[in-house]
């Protein structure tokens, strides 16, 4: 089984957010950057599954050179090998068809994602690069299984969950619960230098969106703190100041 | 030109957020001085598909074949596409649920539509530009994101924005684009929904707890707040990776994102990854014994004591209330 995973550079989750250039740029400075967690998930059930059937697994990210460090912790892991598309995830249409565009020629039974970065939250590449690749796909998993060229996804819903199949290839997202994150060991770091990295050009893709500026949001006034003798009046703020009950 | 709205239903049911899509893409076709048509696939009866036209919806495309009536993004995304070219739609506005998150990059994708998700204001149009607002590293930041595309996928989280009644109403036309067979390879294969509790990405009320409750035996006085708020249970990490509640209501940057008008977070110190998950919600309330909780920092009101004796109280104070 040949799998593909999805694997974004994303800042450390305690990082700091500032912006620079009049709020149109992200500032990098001093952010530790790491691979996104919800990639973890998924790169850790890749190398389960793959250990299993005899399988490799490849990482494909989209980004400039200093997204390295972050595409070695994934071989660390236990990616086979690695692409990088050399080139700014300028929106997730872009980075879609770039990842697209490598899957076409390489034929993976399974192509994972994380169900979302955590830095743009959008959740789109999964379905994406399903539609680009006419395969389907399935946004948010909590489960995946895979016997006989079919794969059974358990699929978060509100207030519950919805078990579906497809047959192979197919995109997933994953979520808490497919699998536990591995953390390298030192076997694996030092394996890691000497694993294939792949640099590919990207192919041309206009990008459809644009971030124009960024903003912090409003901070919120200070607490209002209540004696834990008198909940009464918690009660009446929330009713009267509120208006949330 | 036109505004197309995706409704989703289930079973058969339109939920708030359904209404909430409506009114979005009412708002939007004021805007651009256009109509808003919904289209909604699956089984649902008339008297369900009329109320669209209750928030502003002139028209209802009603798709509803025996093999739609479970969720197939990939037909469902051929639907919605297809029908978006054929009402000459400028925006589709579906809800960032989980489906909606299934569908919509799928229909992005095919309409070569600019997509903006879970959109937390109305879009700012003039002339050709086209921005909206979105919350950006995990609520940290809010990004204005300028949408460059001639047709444009914008998708709004559930309880973000108000619905709003209009008072009119919409003729219902029956709808049948054809599909590829090849749009149908998933297959449901079986649906577990919780029936008696609220769900927690949709819920106006959410009460959540963590490590501070100390074990799965003390959930009995959350859930009994819940019930008299009418809220949805949550909390957080620690506390279902340790197996004291299920994973589907851990909140935060590896859970779920709620915003919700009243978050009451209790035993729960505040670390920066749980905010991720809670920090649009509209008030946040804090109990916690301990008064340097960061969580207090960003909480509109706090308590500081133990849940153990606060909890109890709060729940009588409730009924009191609700009482009167
Ligand atoms: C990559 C990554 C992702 C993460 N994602 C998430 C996420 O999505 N969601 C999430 O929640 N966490 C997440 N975490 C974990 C997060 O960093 C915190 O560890 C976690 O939120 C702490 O949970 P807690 O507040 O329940 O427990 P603790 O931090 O142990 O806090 C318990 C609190 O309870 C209070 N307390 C104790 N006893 C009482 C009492 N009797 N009455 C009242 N108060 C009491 C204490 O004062 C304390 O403030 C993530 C961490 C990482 C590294
Ligand atoms: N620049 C990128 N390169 C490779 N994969 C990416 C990139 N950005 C996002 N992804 C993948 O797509 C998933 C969803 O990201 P997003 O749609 O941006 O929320 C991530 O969890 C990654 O698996």
């Amino acid at each position: 089984m040949k799998i593909l995973v999805c694997i974004s550079n994303v800042p450390d989750t305690t990082s700091k957010i500032t912006f620079t250039n009049e709020n149109t740029a992200f500032n990098t400075t001093g952010v530790q950057y790491i691979v996104n967690p919800y990639d973890e998930i998924a790169l850790s059930k890749a190398v389960d599954l793959a250990a299993a059937a005899s399988g490799s697994v490849t990482t494909i990210t989209v980004g400039d050179a200093s997204t390295e460090p972050t595409i070695r912790k994934a071989l660390a892991i236990g990616a086979d090998n690695a692409v990088r598309v050399d080139a700014a995830a300028s929106d997730a249409w872009f980075v879609a068809n770039q990842i697209a565009a490598y899957a076409k020629n390489n034929n993976f039974d399974l192509i994972l994602t994380g169900r979302e970065s955590i830095d743009y939250n959008s959740a789109q590449i999964a379905a994406m690069v399903g539609e680009l690749l006419h395969i389907p796909s399935v946004s948010v998993a909590k489960g995946i299984q895979v016997t006989n060229g079919q794969a059974s996804v358990e699929r978060e819903i509100e207030g519950g969950k919805e078990v579906l199949t497809a047959s192979l290839p197919i995109v997933i997202g994953t979520a808490e619960g497919v699998a536990e994150p591995k953390i390298p060991n030192m076997r694996g770091i030092m394996g890691a230098r000497s694993k294939p990295l792949e640099v590919i050009a990207a192919i041309a893709v206009e990008p459809l969106t644009k971030i124009k500026s960024y903003a912090t949001p409003p901070a919120r006034g200070s607490v209002t703190l209540v004696n834990e003798d008198q909940v009464d009046e918690l009660v009446s703020l929330l009713h009267n100041n509120a208006k949330v009950i | 030109m036109s505004v197309l709205v995706y409704i989703e239903n289930t079973e058969g049911q339109f939920k708030k957020s359904a209404f909430e899509a409506v009114s979005y893409g009412k708002a939007v076709a004021d805007q651009l001085q256009t109509e808003v048509i919904a289209i909604s696939i699956g089984t649902v009866k008339e008297d369900e598909l009329q109320k669209l036209g209750g928030y502003g919806a002139t028209r209802v495309l009603n798709v509803s074949t025996d093999n739609l009536s479970s969720f197939v993004n990939q037909a469902y995304a051929s639907i919605v596409a297809t029908a978006a070219q054929k009402e000459n739609a400028s925006v589709v506005v579906l809800s960032n649920t989980f489906s909606g998150k299934g569908l919509a990059p799928r229909v992005a994708a095919k309409l070569s539509a600019g997509i903006v998700s879970g959109a937390s204001a109305l879009p700012q149009i003039n002339g050709d530009t086209f921005e909206v607002q979105t919350s950006a590293f995990s609520n940290k930041a809010i990004a204005t994101v300028s949408v460059q595309s001639a047709m444009k996928v914008l998708t709004i989280n559930p309880n973000a924005f108000a619905s709003k009644e209009t008072g009119g109403s919409a003729t219902i036309e029956a709808y049948t684009p054809d599909i590829p067979s090849t749009d149908f390879s998933t297959t449901v294969q079986e649906i577990v929904r919780a029936t008696d509790t609220i769900s927690l990405p949709e819920a106006e009320i959410v009460v959540s707890a963590g490590r501070g409750l100390k074990g799965p035996e003390n959930w009995g006085m959350i859930e009994e707040l819940a019930k008299v708020l009418g809220a949805a249970t949550a909390c957080s990490k620690p506390v279902s990776d340790a197996g004291w509640r299920p994973h589907s209501e851990h909140v935060g940057q590896t859970g779920i994102v709620v915003s919700p008008n009243l978050y009451i977070a209790i035993g729960i110190s505040g670390a920066i990854q749980h905010l991720a998950g809670v920090s649009s919600s509209k008030t946040i309330v804090v109990i916690n014994k301990d008064p340097e909780a960061p969580f207090f920092k960003v909480a509109d009101y706090g308590i500081v004591g133990d849940a153990f004796v606060v909890v109890p109280k709060l729940i009588e104070a409730l009924k009191k209330h609700k009482g009167n």
